[in-house]
C-alpha cells in the first residue's frame, strides 16, 4: 500500500485525569473511505477534533501526505486540506446553494461579489460529484431536503480543494432513499481522489461505503481492518469489547 | 465525471420564469408581494371613500409624509436582518437633532458641521449599542430599550422641558418643502431607467463571459418599461401645479431623489458586497457564519452603526418637514418604522428582507395614516388599524417562515 494521506502514531489526549485517547494509531488513504466506528465515549469525536485542530492532541505524531505536521488550530487544518462536515452542517437556510458553498470565501471582482464566477465554480463542483438531485443551484437551502443539504455541505469541501474530508454522522437524520444518495456521494468523493473519513453508528452504511474500518474502544484502537476481510458480527464484537484482536490486516 | 447539467434559475423562456416565480411565492418566498397588494387595495379603498385622496396635492404629500418613515425603516432593515431590533432608533434621531440645535444655535457652529456632528453621534450610538449586543451579548431588545429611556432624558436635559427650537436654515427646510424643476424630475427618471439598464447589461455580460445561462432579455425590457411607465406617470403628476391657492406648487419633491439614493446605496451594499452577504449569513445562522470565518461581532456592530446613523438622517428629514426640533421627538416613530419594515416583508426572525420592502411598508403605513385622516375618523382608529396591520404582517412572516423552513426530512 502507498503512503497514507493521514497517519497518526501513538496519539494521546486527556482531559484532566481522564485519558480519552490512549496512544492511537490510525491511517486513512487518498481515494479511499475509512470508517471510524466505536460506541459512545470511545473517543471518536476527540480524534476528529484533534485532526481538525479544534482540540489539538497532547502527544503523538501526525503525518499528512508523508510529512510530520502539528495541527493546532482549525485554520491550519483547513490550509492543509482537511475539511470537516459536522452533523449540523452549518448552513444558512436563508441563503442559496452557491452562497452557502462560498460562504467566507467569496469571489470578489472590483469590490463587488462576482456571482457569475461563484455560480460557475459551484456548479462545476456539484457536477464533479454527479449531483442530480437539486433543481437549481440558486435554490434557497431552506427548500432543500436533509440529503440535499448534506450534498451542499460536501460540495463545499470539494470547492475548497479538500484532500481529506471528515464526515460526522452524515446519514444520522436521513431516510432510506436519502441515505443512499449521500452514501453514493461519499463514494464519488473518494473516487475523485479525496481521502474520506466517515464516522457512523450505522454499520450497514459502513459496510456499504467504507474500504477500511477502524474501531475505537475506550480510547484505544482495537482493530483496523479492510472491509473485505471482516464481517458485521466481528465489527460489533470489537465495538462492544467482546472481541479484541490488536491491529489486524491493514 | 458526468455531464449532468445543473440549472441556475436563469434558463428558459419568459413563461418558465413566470412559472418559477409563482412556485417561489407558493413555497413562502413572498417578498414584498403582500405589501404591494395591500398598497393597491388601500389606495382603491381610500379613493372611493374620500374625494381628497386622489388629488395631486395629496399624492405629493403622501410621498413627503412617508419619507422620514421610509428612511427610518431602511435603517432598521440592517438590524432586523440580523434578527435584532433597535427600539432606540427614533430617540437616537431625536438626540442627534438636539445636538444639532445645541451646536448650531447655542454655540453658533456652522450648520453643515453640526449636521456632520449629529451623524457622527449616530454612528457612535450605534457602536455602543452594537458593542453591548455583539460583545457582551445583552439582548438588543433590552439594550435599546435602555437607550430609548435614557435618550429621552438626554433630550430633556439638552433642550429643556417642553423645549422647542425653530430650524430656519433654508437648505434644511428645502429638503422636505421644496420641489425640483420640471426637467430635473424627468432627468431623475431617465437616470434610473438607463442606470438599471446598464447595471443589468453589466450583470449579463459577466454571466455570458463565464458561459452561464442568462434570463430572456425580454424580461429586462418588461421590467424597464414598467419602471418607465409608472415613474413617468408619477413624475408627470408631480410636475403639474398641485396648489389650491394662487402660488403654484409643482415639481418632484427634493426628498424623493434623496430617499431613492439611500435605497440604491443600501440595496447595493446588501446585494453586492461582502458585508451585505455576511449580514444575511449572520442573520440566517450565526454559528455557520462563525465557522466560515466571518467576524460575527464586527458585522453586528457595523449593522447597528448604520442603523443609528441612518436614523439621524430620518431625524433631519423630520426637523426639515416641521421646521423645528422638540424635546420629545422620535418617541413614537420607531414603532411605526419597525411596523413599516415588517409590513413590507422584512422578517423579524432575521436573514430575510430588502431595502425596497422597507419603502413599500413605509408607504402602506403612511397611506393608512393619510387616508384615515382624510376620511375624518378619530385618531384612535388610526392606531387600531396600524396595530392590526402590523400583527397581520408579522403573522404572514411567521407563517411563510414555517412553510419555507419546513421539515428537514422533506424531499
Amino acid at each position: 500500500m502507498d503512503t497514507p494521506l493521514i497517519e497518526l502514531v501513538g496519539v494521546k489526549k486527556s482531559f484532566g485525569p481522564v485519558d480519552v485517547l490512549k496512544g492511537i494509531d490510525f491511517k486513512a488513504y487518498a481515494g479511499k473511505v475509512t470508517a471510524l466506528v466505536g460506541d459512545n465515549g470511545a473517543g471518536k469525536s476527540t480524534l476528529i477534533k484533534g485532526l481538525s485542530g479544534v482540540q489539538p492532541f497532547d502527544e503523538g505524531t501526525v503525518r499528512f501526505d508523508g510529512h510530520d505536521v502539528h495541527i493546532v488550530n482549525p485554520k491550519q487544518a483547513s490550509n492543509l486540506g482537511i475539511e470537516v462536515v459536522y452533523q449540523d452542517l452549518a448552513l444558512c437556510e436563508n441563503l442559496d446553494i452557491v452562497q452557502n458553498m462560498f460562504l467566507g470565501r467569496e469571489e470578489v471582482a472590483m469590490g463587488t461579489l462576482d456571482e457569475a464566477a461563484m455560480e460557475f465554480a459551484a456548479t462545476k463542483a456539484l457536477q464533479s460529484l454527479s449531483v442530480r438531485t437539486v433543481k437549481s443551484v440558486r435554490q434557497k437551502v431552506s427548500s432543500l431536503s436533509g440529503g440535499q443539504r448534506q450534498t451542499v455541505a460536501i460540495g463545499r469541501t470539494v470547492l475548497r480543494n479538500a484532500k481529506l474530508v471528515i464526515l460526522d454522522e452524515p446519514t444520522a437524520a436521513l431516510g432510506v432513499a436519502q441515505t443512499e444518495q449521500v452514501l453514493n456521494l461519499v463514494r464519488r468523493l473518494a473516487d475523485n481522489g479525496i481521502g474520506v473519513i466517515i464516522i457512523s453508528h450505522n454499520l450497514a452504511d459502513v459496510f456499504q461505503v467504507a474500504d477500511f474500518i477502524s474501531v475505537l474502544y475506550l480510547g484505544g484502537m482495537v482493530a483496523s481492518l479492510a472491509t473485505a476481510d471482516t464481517n458485521y458480527n466481528d465489527v460489533v464484537g470489537y465495538i462492544t469489547g467482546t472481541k479484541s484482536l490488536e491491529g489486524a490486516a491493514s | 465525471m458526468s455531464n449532468t447539467s445543473l440549472a441556475t434559475g436563469h434558463e428558459g423562456t419568459l413563461r418558465d420564469q413566470a412559472t418559477a416565480y409563482f412556485q417561489r411565492i407558493r413555497s413562502g418566498e413572498m417578498g414584498a408581494l403582500p405589501a404591494v397588494s395591500a398598497l393597491i387595495l388601500l389606495a382603491i379603498l381610500f379613493s372611493a371613500l374620500s374625494p381628497f385622496f386622489l388629488t395631486k396635492l395629496n399624492f405629493a404629500n403622501l410621498f413627503v409624509q412617508s419619507a422620514e418613515l421610509a428612511v427610518l425603516a431602511c435603517a432598521l432593515v440592517f438590524v432586523l436582518l440580523l434578527g435584532e431590533i433597535d427600539l432606540a432608533a427614533g430617540v437616537t434621531a431625536g438626540v442627534g437633532m438636539a445636538l444639532f440645535v445645541v451646536l448650531n444655535q447655542k454655540m453658533g457652529i456652522d450648520p453643515l458641521l453640526s449636521v456632520i456632528a449629529a451623524l457622527a453621534f449616530g454612528s457612535l450610538t450605534g457602536w455602543i449599542i452594537g458593542f453591548f449586543v455583539a460583545k457582551i451579548r445583552v439582548p438588543s431588545f433590552v439594550v435599546t430599550l435602555g437607550f430609548f429611556l435614557g435618550f429621552q432624558g438626554l433630550q430633556l436635559i439638552m433642550l429643556g422641558d417642553g423645549g422647542i427650537y425653530r430650524v430656519d436654515i433654508p437648505a434644511i427646510q428645502a429638503i422636505m418643502n421644496s420641489n425640483m424643476p420640471e426637467w430635473a424630475g424627468w432627468g431623475m427618471l431617465a437616470i434610473m431607467v438607463v442606470g438599471s439598464f446598464l447595471i443589468a447589461l453589466w450583470d449579463r455580460s459577466r454571466r455570458t463571459r463565464t458561459g452561464l445561462a442568462t434570463r430572456p432579455i425580454s424580461m429586462l425590457f418588461i421590467r424597464l418599461a414598467f419602471m418607465a411607465v409608472l415613474g413617468g406617470i408619477a413624475v408627470a403628476i408631480l410636475n403639474e401645479n398641485r396648489s389650491v391657492s394662487i402660488k403654484a406648487i409643482a415639481g418632484v419633491p427634493i426628498v424623493i431623489p434623496i430617499v431613492l439614493v439611500i435605497v440604491f446605496i443600501g440595496t447595493f451594499v446588501l446585494d453586492r458586497t461582502l458585508f451585505g452577504r455576511y449580514l444575511y449569513a449572520v442573520g440566517g445562522n450565526p454559528e455557520a457564519g462563525r465557522r466560515a470565518g466571518i467576524d460575527v461581532a464586527k458585522i453586528r456592530i457595523a449593522a447597528f452603526m448604520i442603523c443609528s446613523t441612518l436614523a439621524v438622517v430620518s431625524g433631519l428629514l423630520h426637523a426639515s418637514r416641521i421646521g423645528s426640533v422638540e424635546s420629545t421627538a422620535g418617541r413614537t416613530i420607531v414603532l411605526n418604522g419597525v411596523a413599516a419594515a415588517v409590513v413590507g416583508g422584512v422578517s423579524l426572525f432575521g436573514g430575510r428582507g430588502r431595502m425596497m420592502n422597507a419603502i413599500v411598508g413605509a408607504l402602506v403605513i403612511s397611506i393608512i395614516d393619510n387616508g384615515l385622516g382624510l376620511i375624518g375618523l378619530p385618531a384612535g382608529i388610526n392606531f387600531l388599524v396600524t396595530g392590526g396591520v402590523l400583527v397581520g404582517a408579522a403573522t404572514i412572516d411567521a407563517l411563510s417562515r414555517k412553510r419555507s423552513g419546513g421539515s428537514i426530512l422533506r424531499t
